[in-house]
């Protein structure tokens, strides 16, 4: 595979959702997301149940890859943030380290200014974080020592019942 | 790239529907989210212009149920099959974990399968993949055609790996789920592998 896979685990998985939480506080957001730059959804908080996040999720990584491919065209590395404005609701989205997309969205409670600025150090500190998996993942991959995969025993009869064969 | 998350005990996998334009790619998966379990899918998601071709993709997410304790979610995407929309298709292969290639049995649209698949080729070289190792599943669309070419045409022509070969009606569903199961079924065995 060109790429490690994401693997993340539970205390890892705590701190994304911990840092996240305290961002829609902190931002008087009401809904923050944690995708992946292919599309998937990593943590949410705020009032989730509002918003179909795995739509969201892939729309969200179509409109950063999207971008990226604009920012590449005028010779710009990326374009680290973007900004819907509504009429109610407005989105705030940027990108953090290598592989994460924040997703912010937010109304009049709040403002662009705060969300920027609590977005910047919710930022840092999910960086650490990804940081950490990526690095334990590579360290796994370099000493062939990975951890025990709860699929190396997949079988076909698995497989087909997947499928309600 | 396979997401697998201990936390909530969940693994996710992007599957990416390829082709030259009009053969088929949406029509699998309007199919798929027709037949499906109401709990099992989520919403389609389609990026299309006012004639309904494909712009930018469409996406179903579906739920397959629990393999080894862990909850199987596939994310299904086409790219816009048509040629001037290059820069579109590469960014969704983007960390896909396997690709279902939809040919065209029309015998006037072999030229368009054989460009696409090499078209595909490079767009996977670019994001890092191999077209040769990476999970792969041929379907020979409308093969209810009268002007559908022989399989055995189409095989020599477009099979180059040794790849399950799919024929299929997707307009009525035919073989629309077994080329996903046939992709399913490399991408946990390359889980398995890996």
């Amino acid at each position: 595979m060109a790429k490690l896979d994401l693997v993340m685990f539970e205390e890892e998985y705590k701190l994304l959702q911990e840092i996240i939480g305290r961002l829609q506080k902190d931002a008087s957001a009401k809904v923050v997301f944690l995708v992946d730059k292919n599309g998937q959804q990593i943590a949410a908080a705020g009032d989730v149940k509002s918003i179909d996040a795995t739509s969201l999720a892939s729309l969200t990584a179509g409109n950063v890859a999207a971008t990226d491919g604009l920012a590449k065209l005028i010779g710009e590395k990326e374009f680290s943030l973007l900004f819907h404005e509504g009429e109610k609701d407005n989105l705030h989205i940027s990108i953090v380290g290598k592989r994460g997309i924040l997703v912010v969205i937010f109304d009049q409670n709040s403002s662009l200014a705060l969300v920027r600025l609590r977005v910047k150090k919710a930022s840092k500190e999910l960086q650490e974080i990804f940081d950490q998996v990526e690095q334990r993942a590579q360290k796994e991959s370099d000493t062939g020592n990975r951890f025990e995969s709860p699929f190396s025993e997949i079988t076909d009869e698995d497989i087909d019942r997947l499928f309600g064969d | 790239m396979t997401f697998i998350n201990y936390a909530s005990r969940e693994i996710n996998c992007k599957i990416v529907y390829y082709g030259p334009g009009l053969c088929g790619k949406t029509t699998n998966i309007q199919w798929i989210y027709e037949q499906a379990n109401p709990e099992k899918k989520g919403k389609l998601v389609s990026l299309a212009t006012e004639t309904d071709r494909t712009l930018f993709f469409d996406f179903l997410p579906l739920d397959m149920g629990t393999v080894k304790g862990f909850k199987v979610r596939f994310h299904l995407y086409t790219v816009p099959g048509q040629v001037f929309y290059d820069a579109s298709r590469k960014l969704i292969l983007r960390g896909c974990d396997g690709i279902i290639f939809v040919a065209d049995s029309q015998r006037a649209r072999m030229e368009a399968n054989i460009e696409s698949i090499a078209n595909l080729a490079t767009n996977l070289k670019e994001n890092g993949f191999d077209i040769r190792s990476i999970p792969y599943v041929l379907q020979l669309n409308k093969r209810d055609m009268p002007s559908a070419a022989p399989v055995a045409e189409m095989e020599r022509l477009l099979r180059f790996r040794g790849e399950p070969m799919i024929e299929a009606v997707a307009s009525q569903g035919t073989g629309v789920i077994e080329t996903l199961k046939a992709a399913a079924r490399q991408i946990l065995m390359e889980l398995q592998r890996a």
